[in-house]
Protein backbone atom coordinates (compact mmCIF):
# COMPACT_ATOMS: atom_id res chain seq x y z
CA UNK A 1 0.00 0.00 0.00
CA UNK A 2 1.12 3.42 -0.30
CA UNK A 3 0.88 6.82 2.12
CA UNK A 4 0.61 10.03 0.80
CA UNK A 5 2.64 12.34 2.04
CA UNK A 6 1.48 16.47 1.38
CA UNK A 7 4.94 17.90 0.02
CA UNK A 8 6.91 17.04 -2.97
CA UNK A 9 9.79 15.26 -3.33
CA UNK A 10 11.81 18.28 -4.46
CA UNK A 11 10.12 21.88 -4.40
CA UNK A 12 8.14 23.31 -7.64
CA UNK A 13 7.53 27.03 -7.74
CA UNK A 14 6.66 28.51 -11.15
CA UNK A 15 5.73 31.93 -11.33
CA UNK A 16 6.15 32.55 -14.98
CA UNK A 17 3.23 30.75 -17.18
CA UNK A 18 4.31 29.15 -20.04
CA UNK A 19 1.90 27.30 -21.90
CA UNK A 20 3.96 26.48 -25.22
CA UNK A 21 6.75 24.50 -22.33
CA UNK A 22 4.14 22.83 -21.18
CA UNK A 23 2.98 21.29 -24.08
CA UNK A 24 6.61 20.36 -24.32
CA UNK A 25 7.27 18.92 -20.66
CA UNK A 26 3.86 16.60 -20.72
CA UNK A 27 5.52 14.01 -22.40
CA UNK A 28 7.88 13.21 -18.93
CA UNK A 29 3.98 12.75 -17.50
CA UNK A 30 2.30 10.48 -20.60
CA UNK A 31 5.03 10.23 -23.01
CA UNK A 32 7.06 7.20 -24.25
CA UNK A 33 9.63 8.00 -21.76
CA UNK A 34 7.35 9.72 -19.18
CA UNK A 35 7.08 9.34 -15.29
CA UNK A 36 3.88 7.15 -15.41
CA UNK A 37 5.46 4.69 -18.02
CA UNK A 38 8.43 3.93 -15.62
CA UNK A 39 6.09 3.81 -12.23
CA UNK A 40 3.91 1.09 -14.18
CA UNK A 41 6.70 -0.55 -15.41
CA UNK A 42 8.67 -0.83 -11.98
CA UNK A 43 5.20 -1.63 -10.01
CA UNK A 44 3.90 -4.23 -12.70
CA UNK A 45 7.58 -5.98 -12.68
CA UNK A 46 8.08 -6.59 -9.19
CA UNK A 47 5.24 -9.40 -8.66
CA UNK A 48 6.84 -12.28 -10.24
CA UNK A 49 10.53 -10.74 -9.81
CA UNK A 50 12.68 -14.07 -8.19
CA UNK A 51 15.05 -11.76 -6.50
CA UNK A 52 15.29 -9.92 -2.75
CA UNK A 53 17.69 -7.40 -4.16
CA UNK A 54 15.59 -6.85 -7.32
CA UNK A 55 12.00 -6.97 -6.17
CA UNK A 56 12.87 -4.21 -3.16
CA UNK A 57 14.61 -2.17 -5.82
CA UNK A 58 11.52 -2.21 -8.00
CA UNK A 59 9.08 -1.38 -5.50
CA UNK A 60 11.14 1.49 -4.44
CA UNK A 61 11.97 2.94 -7.38
CA UNK A 62 8.26 2.83 -8.74
CA UNK A 63 7.20 4.64 -6.04
CA UNK A 64 9.66 7.38 -6.56
CA UNK A 65 8.27 7.44 -9.72
CA UNK A 66 4.74 8.28 -8.64
CA UNK A 67 6.63 11.14 -6.79
CA UNK A 68 8.23 12.24 -9.84
CA UNK A 69 4.68 11.93 -11.78
CA UNK A 70 3.71 14.56 -9.37
CA UNK A 71 6.17 16.90 -10.07
CA UNK A 72 6.01 16.76 -13.34
CA UNK A 73 2.67 17.22 -13.11
CA UNK A 74 3.00 20.29 -10.81
CA UNK A 75 5.29 21.83 -13.39
CA UNK A 76 2.95 21.29 -16.23
CA UNK A 77 -0.28 22.55 -13.77
CA UNK A 78 1.60 25.58 -12.65
CA UNK A 79 3.15 26.96 -16.02
CA UNK A 80 -0.89 26.68 -17.15
CA UNK A 81 -2.14 28.20 -14.48
CA UNK A 82 -4.90 31.56 -15.27
CA UNK A 83 -4.44 31.21 -19.46
CA UNK A 84 -5.93 34.12 -20.89
CA UNK A 85 -7.61 32.80 -24.16
CA UNK A 86 -5.28 34.93 -26.02
CA UNK A 87 -2.21 33.23 -24.72
CA UNK A 88 -3.90 29.48 -24.99
CA UNK A 89 -4.57 30.28 -28.81
CA UNK A 90 -1.05 31.80 -29.46
CA UNK A 91 0.95 29.04 -27.40
CA UNK A 92 -0.73 26.62 -29.75
CA UNK A 93 -2.17 24.93 -26.49
CA UNK A 94 -5.63 25.22 -27.66
CA UNK A 95 -5.58 22.15 -29.58
CA UNK A 96 -4.84 20.39 -25.52
CA UNK A 97 -7.77 22.93 -24.41
CA UNK A 98 -10.36 21.79 -26.42
CA UNK A 99 -10.40 18.32 -24.62
CA UNK A 100 -8.79 18.95 -21.36
CA UNK A 101 -9.29 22.53 -20.58
CA UNK A 102 -6.34 22.97 -18.44
CA UNK A 103 -6.83 19.47 -16.07
CA UNK A 104 -3.59 17.27 -16.31
CA UNK A 105 -4.12 14.30 -18.78
CA UNK A 106 -1.04 11.48 -19.85
CA UNK A 107 -0.17 12.38 -23.21
CA UNK A 108 3.55 12.79 -25.03
CA UNK A 109 4.13 15.90 -26.91
CA UNK A 110 3.10 15.32 -29.70
CA UNK A 111 -0.43 13.97 -28.21
CA UNK A 112 -0.07 10.69 -28.42
CA UNK A 113 -2.77 9.25 -25.55
CA UNK A 114 -0.49 7.64 -22.67
CA UNK A 115 -0.85 3.43 -23.55
CA UNK A 116 0.26 0.64 -21.40
CA UNK A 117 2.89 -0.22 -24.53
CA UNK A 118 5.26 2.05 -23.82
CA UNK A 119 6.51 -0.08 -21.24
CA UNK A 120 7.37 -3.80 -21.16
CA UNK A 121 6.39 -6.60 -17.75
CA UNK A 122 7.87 -9.26 -19.70
CA UNK A 123 8.26 -11.77 -16.35
CA UNK A 124 12.19 -12.39 -16.76
CA UNK A 125 14.02 -11.04 -14.71
CA UNK A 126 17.10 -10.05 -16.89
CA UNK A 127 14.87 -8.73 -20.33
CA UNK A 128 13.09 -6.55 -17.44
CA UNK A 129 16.11 -4.98 -16.05
CA UNK A 130 17.49 -4.42 -19.26
CA UNK A 131 14.39 -2.87 -20.16
CA UNK A 132 14.46 -0.85 -16.99
CA UNK A 133 18.10 0.72 -17.94
CA UNK A 134 17.16 1.70 -21.07
CA UNK A 135 13.78 2.89 -19.10
CA UNK A 136 16.00 5.49 -17.11
CA UNK A 137 18.97 6.66 -20.43
CA UNK A 138 15.54 7.39 -22.70
CA UNK A 139 14.48 9.27 -19.80
CA UNK A 140 17.48 11.31 -19.14
CA UNK A 141 17.78 11.95 -22.78
CA UNK A 142 14.23 13.26 -23.05
CA UNK A 143 14.96 15.78 -19.68
CA UNK A 144 18.72 16.68 -21.69
CA UNK A 145 16.44 17.61 -24.64
CA UNK A 146 13.76 19.36 -22.65
CA UNK A 147 16.40 21.85 -20.81
CA UNK A 148 18.16 22.56 -23.92
CA UNK A 149 14.24 24.27 -24.71
CA UNK A 150 14.43 26.15 -21.52
CA UNK A 151 16.25 28.73 -19.91
CA UNK A 152 14.14 30.11 -17.01
CA UNK A 153 15.89 28.49 -13.96
CA UNK A 154 12.24 28.22 -12.24
CA UNK A 155 11.63 24.89 -14.44
CA UNK A 156 15.03 24.21 -15.45
CA UNK A 157 16.03 23.65 -11.61
CA UNK A 158 12.98 20.64 -10.86
CA UNK A 159 14.00 18.98 -14.20
CA UNK A 160 17.79 18.93 -13.22
CA UNK A 161 16.50 17.21 -10.05
CA UNK A 162 14.50 14.53 -11.97
CA UNK A 163 17.62 14.04 -14.54
CA UNK A 164 19.80 13.37 -12.06
CA UNK A 165 17.29 10.89 -10.41
CA UNK A 166 17.56 8.91 -13.75
CA UNK A 167 21.19 8.63 -13.35
CA UNK A 168 21.08 6.96 -9.87
CA UNK A 169 18.37 4.69 -10.77
CA UNK A 170 20.13 2.76 -13.92
CA UNK A 171 23.01 2.15 -11.50
CA UNK A 172 20.47 0.67 -9.00
CA UNK A 173 19.14 -1.13 -11.37
CA UNK A 174 22.56 -2.18 -13.25
CA UNK A 175 23.63 -3.51 -9.62
CA UNK A 176 20.78 -5.79 -9.53
CA UNK A 177 20.94 -6.76 -12.61
CA UNK A 178 24.64 -8.28 -11.77
CA UNK A 179 23.28 -9.64 -8.13
CA UNK A 180 20.55 -12.04 -10.46
CA UNK A 181 23.50 -12.67 -12.99
CA UNK A 182 25.71 -13.73 -10.17
CA UNK A 183 23.14 -16.37 -8.90
CA UNK A 184 23.33 -18.26 -12.16
CA UNK A 185 25.13 -20.10 -14.59
CA UNK A 186 27.67 -17.58 -15.99
CA UNK A 187 28.78 -20.10 -19.07
CA UNK A 188 24.93 -19.04 -19.64
CA UNK A 189 22.77 -16.76 -18.09
CA UNK A 190 19.56 -17.67 -20.54
CA UNK A 191 19.83 -21.32 -19.55
CA UNK A 192 16.49 -21.25 -18.11
CA UNK A 193 14.05 -18.02 -17.22
CA UNK A 194 14.33 -17.73 -13.36
CA UNK A 195 11.11 -15.78 -13.17
CA UNK A 196 9.31 -19.16 -14.58
CA UNK A 197 11.25 -22.21 -14.88
CA UNK A 198 11.91 -24.17 -12.11
CA UNK A 199 15.44 -25.50 -12.78
CA UNK B 1 11.31 28.55 16.11
CA UNK B 2 11.72 27.53 12.89
CA UNK B 3 9.85 28.94 10.12
CA UNK B 4 7.25 26.96 8.02
CA UNK B 5 9.99 27.23 4.64
CA UNK B 6 12.86 26.46 6.75
CA UNK B 7 11.28 23.61 8.50
CA UNK B 8 9.85 22.03 4.95
CA UNK B 9 13.37 22.65 3.61
CA UNK B 10 14.53 20.45 6.10
CA UNK B 11 11.78 17.82 5.76
CA UNK B 12 13.00 17.31 1.67
CA UNK B 13 16.42 16.74 2.22
CA UNK B 14 16.42 14.84 5.25
CA UNK B 15 13.59 12.56 2.81
CA UNK B 16 15.59 12.92 -0.10
CA UNK B 17 18.86 11.74 1.86
CA UNK B 18 16.83 8.39 2.83
CA UNK B 19 15.30 7.89 -0.55
CA UNK B 20 18.79 7.59 -1.22
CA UNK B 21 20.35 5.66 1.50
CA UNK B 22 17.33 3.49 0.67
CA UNK B 23 18.54 2.58 -2.73
CA UNK B 24 21.61 2.10 -1.67
CA UNK B 25 20.89 -0.34 0.49
CA UNK B 26 18.49 -1.91 -1.51
CA UNK B 27 21.55 -3.26 -3.50
CA UNK B 28 24.30 -3.29 -0.89
CA UNK B 29 21.89 -4.63 2.42
CA UNK B 30 25.30 -5.64 4.70
CA UNK B 31 27.06 -2.32 4.43
CA UNK B 32 27.25 -1.17 7.90
CA UNK B 33 28.18 2.65 7.22
CA UNK B 34 25.41 3.04 4.70
CA UNK B 35 22.61 1.28 7.50
CA UNK B 36 24.23 3.73 9.91
CA UNK B 37 23.54 6.87 8.12
CA UNK B 38 20.15 5.51 7.07
CA UNK B 39 19.12 5.10 10.72
CA UNK B 40 20.82 8.43 11.75
CA UNK B 41 18.55 10.23 8.85
CA UNK B 42 15.71 8.41 8.81
CA UNK B 43 15.66 9.48 13.10
CA UNK B 44 16.50 13.46 11.66
CA UNK B 45 13.30 13.29 8.87
CA UNK B 46 10.67 11.21 11.72
CA UNK B 47 11.09 14.41 14.42
CA UNK B 48 11.06 16.81 11.41
CA UNK B 49 7.79 15.70 10.85
CA UNK B 50 6.80 15.38 13.57
CA UNK B 51 7.92 18.70 14.86
CA UNK B 52 6.24 20.28 11.74
CA UNK B 53 2.96 18.74 12.20
CA UNK B 54 2.61 20.32 15.71
CA UNK B 55 3.11 23.59 14.57
CA UNK B 56 1.82 23.28 10.48
CA UNK B 57 -0.64 20.47 10.48
CA UNK B 58 -0.84 16.88 8.89
CA UNK B 59 1.28 16.02 6.28
CA UNK B 60 -0.64 12.47 6.14
CA UNK B 61 -4.14 11.73 6.67
CA UNK B 62 -3.07 9.83 9.93
CA UNK B 63 -2.37 12.50 11.94
CA UNK B 64 -4.65 15.40 11.59
CA UNK B 65 -3.80 16.48 15.87
CA UNK B 66 -7.31 18.73 15.84
CA UNK B 67 -9.97 17.44 17.43
CA UNK B 68 -12.66 19.74 16.26
CA UNK B 69 -11.61 20.02 12.75
CA UNK B 70 -10.46 17.96 10.16
CA UNK B 71 -7.33 20.13 8.90
CA UNK B 72 -5.96 18.03 6.18
CA UNK B 73 -8.38 20.04 3.80
CA UNK B 74 -6.92 22.96 4.94
CA UNK B 75 -3.72 23.91 3.85
CA UNK B 76 -2.56 24.14 0.31
CA UNK B 77 -1.75 20.83 -1.40
CA UNK B 78 2.10 20.48 -2.63
CA UNK B 79 0.94 21.20 -6.46
CA UNK B 80 -0.61 24.52 -5.56
CA UNK B 81 3.07 25.47 -3.77
CA UNK B 82 1.99 25.01 -0.62
CA UNK B 83 4.52 22.77 1.20
CA UNK B 84 7.34 23.83 -1.05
Amino acid sequence: MWIYEKRLQYPVNITQTNAKLAQVIISQFGGPDGELAASQRYLSQRYTMPDKVAKGLLTDIGSEELNHMEIVCAIIYQLTKNLSIEEIKASGFDKYYVDHTTALWPQAAGGVPFNACQFQSKGDAITDLTEDLAAEQKARTTYDNILRLIDDPEICDPIRFLRAREIVHFQRFGEALRHIQESLDSNNFYAFNPEFDRP
Amino acid sequence: MKDRKQLMHEINVASFTVDEAVLFLDTHPDDSKAMAYYQEWSQKRRDLVRTYEKQFGPLTNDSVADTDKFSWLDEPWPWEGGNC
